[in-house]
C-alpha cells in the first residue's frame, strides 16, 4: 500500500526541534488529553477530591460512634435531603455512609491514585517509553472513572429502600441489594461500579500492552523496576477479576429490574452465589490496591539505602505468586455462610499460603536496607512506617485466615482493624510515600521536608489510635456496620474517634505542604534524591518534558533495577 | 439401656413438675411484676403472652455482669462457655497471638537496628549485596513451618466444629427477620418465640410496644437485652437450624464461639453447646438493613428441669417431643476429632423458600 505521506508528517518533523514543551491549549490538554503525565495528574487530583469526600464520610461515622446512642445521624439525613426523617431513614443514612466510604475509598481513591496516578505517570517513564500504548483509551479510562463517581454521588440523593441512598455495604450482598433495597439508589451504585470497572479494565489492557511492547532497548522484563512489575501484576488481576464483578452486578441489576432470580431462592437462585462471585473479584481487588504500593516501597527503599533491591527476582515473583494465589482464597470472606468443612479447611490452608510471599517481600525490604547508607528523607520515613504497619495488618490476616477462629471474629471490628491496617495504613501510607517521592518530579517544586516529617508522625499516631483499639473491640465481639453499640464498647470507640481527629489534622499539614511547594517551594533538580535514585525518571528534568524519550534511551547491561 | 433412658426421662419430668410447683408458690410474690411485663410486651410478642399468662413457673434469669457480654475496656475475647470456644480461645491466645506478636516485634527490632546502624553517618559506604540464596531460602521455609504449626490446631478446631449433633439432640430453629429473631422449638410442641430488642431510654423507639431496658430486674445491658430470650438447656448439644425470611442475617454469640449466617432459602446447621447456666448475648453480624444494629440475640441456658418448666409456660409447649435423654449421652464436642467430619450436614441442606 504505497500512499503519499499525509501533509502533517513533514510539518510535524519540522516542528520537532522546538516542540519539546509544545502543549495544547487548556481544553484540549485537560479534557481531550492523550498525555500519560497529564492523565496521571488528573487521576491524582481526582483521587484527592474523592479521598476528601470518602474521608469526610468516615469522619461522620467516627463522630457518631464516639458515644453510644444516635446523636448526629438525624442531622446527616437532613444534609442528604431527607425531610423529617423517621428513625429507619435516619439509621439508613448510616448504611449509606459505610457503603459510600467503602466504595469511594476502594474504587475512587486508592485505585485511581495508585494505578491511574502513579502508574500512568511513571510506568512509561520507567521503561523508557514515550507514552502509554493507547493514549486515547487512557483518556476514556479516566473519564469513565469520573462518570462512575458522579453516578455514585447521585445515588445518595434518590430513594434506596428505607431511606435515601444505597445502604447495602460496599459488598452489595443480595438479597439486601435486590428485594431489600427498592428504589433507584442501588441501580446508580451498580452503574457506578460498571463505569469505573470498564475504565479500569481498559486501563489494565493499556498497562499490559505498554509494558510488554514499549520497553526501551535493553529494558528486559528482568530489568524492569519493581514498580513496573507491580503494576503489570496488578493489571492482570484487574483484567481477570473485574469482568467477574461486572457479571455479578449485572445479575444484581437484572434481579432487581427484570425479574430474574439468580440470587433469589424463590426462583431457584442462591444469595450465596453472589458472595462467591463478588469475592472472586473482591479478594484480588485487595491485592490490586496493595501491590502497586509494594512497588513504590521497593523503589523508595532502594533509593534511600543507596543499594539495589535485595533479591530482585524473588521480589518480582513474590508479587506474581501473591497475584496467582489471590485468586484461590476468596471464600475466606465467607467462612460463616455455611461452607462445608472441607471447603473451609482448604480456604484456611490456601489463605495462609499468602503469608509466605508476603513475608519474602517484608524481609527483602529489610535486607535491602541492611548494610545500606540510609538517608531518612520523608519518602523513606513513610516507607519504613509502611513496612511496620503492613506487618501488623498482615499478621492479623494470618489470625483471620483460620476458619475456626474467624467464626468469632468474622464481621467484627477485628476485621475492620485488619483491613484498615493493610489499606488505610498500608496502601495509603504507600501512597503518601510515593507522593513525597515523586511530587517534586511531577510538579517541579520541592515540598517542605519538615512538614512532610510532621505529617508522617501526626498521621502515624492518628491512624494507630483509630485502628489499633478496633482489634480490642472486635475481640470483645463488637459487630461491624453498627451505628450504635452497648455501653461496654464506649471506651475504645471514644479513643478511635480521638485518633480520627489527629489523623484529620495530619491531612491539613499535607495540604499546607502542597500549598507551600507551589508558593515557595524550591525548584526541583533532575535527580533531587541523589545517587541512590537510578530509575529512568531521574534522568529527566523535573517536571519531565511534555513528551519524553523522543530518542529512546538504551539500557546498558549494568543499569540495575 | 432403653429402660435406663426411660427412667431418666421420668425423673426429668418429675423434677420439672416439682419445679413448677415450687415456682408457682414463688410466683405468688412475683405476680404483680409479671403481670406488668405481660402487659408491656403483649403487642410485640403474641407468642409469649401465653407464657406470661401462666407466669410463675418461669422467671427470666438475671445475667452476671461481665459474663456473656462485652466488658468495658476489654482487650481480649469474651470469657468462653463452650468447649470449642475454650479451644478456639486457646489457639488464639496461646498459639496465634504469641506468634504474631513475636513476628511484629522481630520486624520492629530489625527496623530499629537498621535505623541505628545503617544510617548515612554510621555507615557512609553502602554494601553492594543484593543476593543471598541461603537467607532467601530460610525466610521462605521458616514461615512455611510456622504456618504448618498454626494449621494443625486450626484444622483440628474446624473438624470439631463440624461434628454433627447426635440423633436425639434438641433442635431449635432460628430465623432472622428484619429486624428481630424468631426461635422455633419443633421438639417441644412447635411453639415459636419472637425476640425483639428492648427500647433504650432517651432514644427513639426501636420496637413499638416493647418495654424499655432496665424495667425488669433481670434485664441485661441495653442494646443487647431482648423481650423474649432464646432459652436452651445447658450441658447438652443443641442442633441449631438457622435461616432467614427476608435478607441475610447472622446469628452470633461471641461467648459461645458461635456465628453462622441466616441465609434465605438455606438452612445452616451447627451444634450449640453451653457449658454453664447463664445469659449469653450476641448481635446480628451481617448487614441486614436500617435496624441491623438493633436485633440482638440473648441465649438463656438453663438446667434441663428449668428448661422444661420454661417450655411448659408456652401454649402447646410439650417436653415429650424429643428424647430428653440426649443430655445424658457422652457427646462432648471438642473431645475427639470427628472422623466423619466431611459428612457433616453442617452446610447447606438447601431448603425450599417459603
Amino acid at each position: 500500500m504505497a500512499t503519499t505521506a499525509p501533509e502533517h508528517f513533514p510539518a510535524h518533523s519540522d516542528d520537532h526541534a522546538h516542540d519539546h514543551d509544545h502543549k495544547p491549549g487548556f481544553f484540549a490538554r485537560w479534557f481531550m488529553s492523550t498525555n500519560h503525565k497529564d492523565i496521571g495528574t488528573m487521576y491524582l487530583i481526582f483521587a484527592i477530591i474523592a479521598g476528601i469526600i470518602g474521608g469526610a464520610f468516615s469522619g461522620m461515622m467516627r463522630v457518631e460512634l464516639a458515644q453510644p446512642g444516635i446523636q448526629y445521624l438525624d442531622t446527616f439525613a437532613k444534609w442528604f435531603g431527607a425531610v423529617n426523617p423517621d428513625f429507619n431513614s435516619t439509621l439508613h443514612v448510616w448504611n449509606v455512609l459505610i457503603t459510600a466510604h467503602g466504595l469511594i475509598m476502594v474504587f475512587f481513591m486508592v485505585m485511581p491514585a495508585i494505578i491511574g496516578g502513579f502508574g500512568n505517570w511513571f510506568v512509561p517513564i520507567m521503561i523508557g517509553a514515550p507514552d502509554m500504548a493507547f493514549p486515547r483509551m487512557n483518556n476514556i479510562s479516566f473519564w469513565l472513572t469520573v462518570a462512575g463517581f458522579c453516578s455514585l454521588l447521585c445515588s445518595a440523593f434518590v430513594p434506596g429502600g428505607t431511606g435515601l441512598g444505597a445502604g447495602t455495604g460496599w459488598t452489595v450482598y443480595a438479597p439486601l441489594s435486590t428485594t431489600g433495597s427498592p428504589g433507584p439508589a442501588v441501580d446508580f451504585g451498580i452503574f457506578a461500579l460498571h463505569l469505573s470497572g470498564a475504565g479500569s479494565i481498559m486501563g489494565a489492557i493499556n498497562f499490559i500492552t505498554t509494558i510488554f511492547n514499549m520497553r526501551a532497548p535493553g529494558m528486559t522484563m528482568h530489568k524492569m523496576p519493581l514498580f513496573v512489575w507491580s503494576v503489570l501484576v496488578t493489571a492482570f488481576l484487574l483484567l481477570l477479576a473485574l469482568p467477574v464483578l461486572a457479571a455479578a452486578i449485572t445479575m444484581l441489576l437484572t434481579d432487581r429490574n427484570f425479574g430474574t432470580t439468580f440470587f433469589d431462592p424463590s426462583g431457584g437462585g442462591d444469595p450465596v452465589l453472589y458472595q462467591h462471585l463478588f469475592w472472586f473479584f473482591g479478594h484480588p481487588e485487595v491485592y490490586i490496591m496493595i501491590l502497586p504500593g509494594f512497588g513504590i516501597i521497593s523503589q523508595i527503599v532502594s533509593t534511600f539505602s543507596k543499594k539495589p533491591v535485595f533479591g530482585y527476582l524473588g521480589m518480582a515473583y513474590a508479587m506474581v505468586a501473591i497475584g496467582v494465589v489471590g485468586f484461590i482464597v476468596w471464600a475466606h470472606h465467607m467462612y460463616t455462610t455455611g461452607l462445608s468443612v472441607n471447603t473451609k479447611m482448604y480456604f484456611t490452608a490456601a489463605t495462609m499460603v499468602i503469608a509466605v510471599p508476603t513475608g519474602i517481600k517484608i524481609f527483602s525490604w529489610i535486607a535491602t536496607m541492611w548494610g545500606g547508607s540510609i538517608t531518612f528523607k520523608s519518602p523513606m520515613v513513610w516507607a519504613i512506617g509502611f513496612i511496620f504497619l503492613f506487618t501488623v495488618g498482615g499478621v492479623t490476616g494470618v489470625v483471620l485466615a483460620n476458619g475456626g477462629i474467624d467464626d468469632n471474629l468474622h464481621d467484627t471490628y477485628y476485621v475492620v482493624a485488619h483491613f484498615h491496617y493493610v489499606l488505610s495504613l498500608g496502601a495509603v501510607t504507600a501512597l503518601f510515600a510515593g507522593f513525597y517521592y515523586w511530587f517534586p518530579k511531577m510538579s517541579g517544586r520541592m515540598h517542605s521536608e519538615f512538614l512532610a516529617h510532621v505529617h508522617f508522625w501526626v498521621f502515624f499516631v492518628g491512624v494507630n489510635l483509630i485502628f489499633f483499639p478496633m482489634h480490642f473491640l472486635g475481640l470483645q465481639g463488637m459487630p461491624r456496620r453498627y451505628p450504635d453499640y452497648a455501653e461496654a464498647y464506649a471506651h475504645w470507640n471514644q479513643i478511635a474517634t480521638d485518633g480520627y481527629m489527629i489523623m484529620a489534622a495530619s491531612l491539613v499539614i499535607w495540604f499546607a505542604n502542597i500549598a507551600y511547594a507551589f508558593v515557595a517551594g524550591k525548584k526541583a533538580e533532575d535527580n533531587y534524591w541523589g545517587e541512590g535514585a537510578t530509575t529512568l525518571e531521574w534522568t529527566l528534568s523535573s517536571p519531565p518534558p511534555f513528551h519524553q524519550f523522543e530518542t529512546l534511551p538504551v539500557i546498558e547491561e549494568v543499569h540495575h533495577h | 439401656m432403653n429402660l435406663g433412658k426411660t427412667a431418666r426421662a421420668a425423673s426429668h419430668t418429675a423434677k420439672a413438675l416439682g419445679l413448677s410447683l415450687g415456682s408457682i408458690m414463688a410466683g405468688a410474690v412475683m405476680a404483680p411484676q409479671a403481670a406488668l411485663a405481660a402487659a408491656a410486651s403483649e403487642p410485640a410478642a403474641a407468642a409469649t403472652a401465653d407464657a406470661a399468662a401462666s407466669a410463675g413457673s418461669y422467671t427470666p434469669m438475671a445475667p452476671t455482669p461481665g459474663i456473656g457480654m462485652p466488658v468495658e475496656g476489654g482487650i481480649g475475647f469474651q470469657q468462653q462457655f463452650s468447649k470449642l470456644g475454650e479451644y478456639g480461645e486457646w489457639i488464639h491466645n496461646s498459639v496465634l497471638l504469641p506468634i504474631i506478636a513475636v513476628i511484629t516485634v522481630f520486624v520492629l527490632l530489625l527496623l530499629v537496628v537498621i535505623i541505628v546502624r545503617f544510617n548515612r553517618r554510621a555507615n557512609p559506604v553502602p554494601s553492594k549485596t543484593s543476593h543471598n540464596t541461603l537467607l532467601e531460602v530460610v525466610w521462605t521455609l521458616v514461615p512455611v513451618l510456622i504456618l504448618i504449626g498454626i494449621a494443625v490446631p486450626s484444622i483440628d478446631l474446624l473438624a470439631k466444629q463440624y461434628k454433627p449433633a447426635p440423633k436425639g439432640a434438641l433442635t431449635i430453629k432460628v430465623t432472622g427477620n428484619q429486624w428481630f429473631w424468631t426461635y422455633g422449638y419443633p421438639d417441644n410442641g412447635e411453639f415459636e418465640v419472637v425476640s425483639n430488642m428492648l427500647n433504650v431510654p432517651g432514644q427513639p423507639t426501636i420496637n413499638n410496644g416493647v418495654r424499655e431496658v432496665g424495667s425488669e430486674p433481670w434485664d441485661g445491658p441495653s442494646h443487647l437485652e431482648v423481650d423474649n430470650r432464646m432459652v436452651v438447656p445447658v450441658g447438652e448439644p443443641i442442633r441449631l437450624q438457622i435461616t432467614a425470611s427476608d435478607v441475610i442475617h447472622s446469628f452470633a454469640v461471641p461467648s459461645l464461639w458461635f456465628k453462622l449466617d441466616a441465609v434465605p432459602g438455606r438452612i445452616n446447621e451447627k451444634v450449640l453447646f453451653v457449658e454453664k447456666p447463664g445469659v449469653y448475648y450476641g448481635q446480628c453480624s451481617e448487614l441486614c438493613g436500617a435496624k441491623h444494629g438493633y436485633m440482638p440475640i440473648a441465649v438463656e441456658a438453663l438446667p434441663r428441669d428449668k428448661y422444661d418448666a420454661w417450655v411448659l409456660t408456652h401454649a402447646g409447649g410439650k417436653i415429650d417431643g424429643q428424647a430428653t435423654a440426649a443430655s445424658e449421652t457422652d457427646y462432648l464436642p471438642g473431645e475427639e476429632p470427628a472422623g466423619d467430619a466431611s459428612e457433616a450436614p453442617a452446610a447447606d441442606a438447601t431448603a425450599a423458600a417459603e
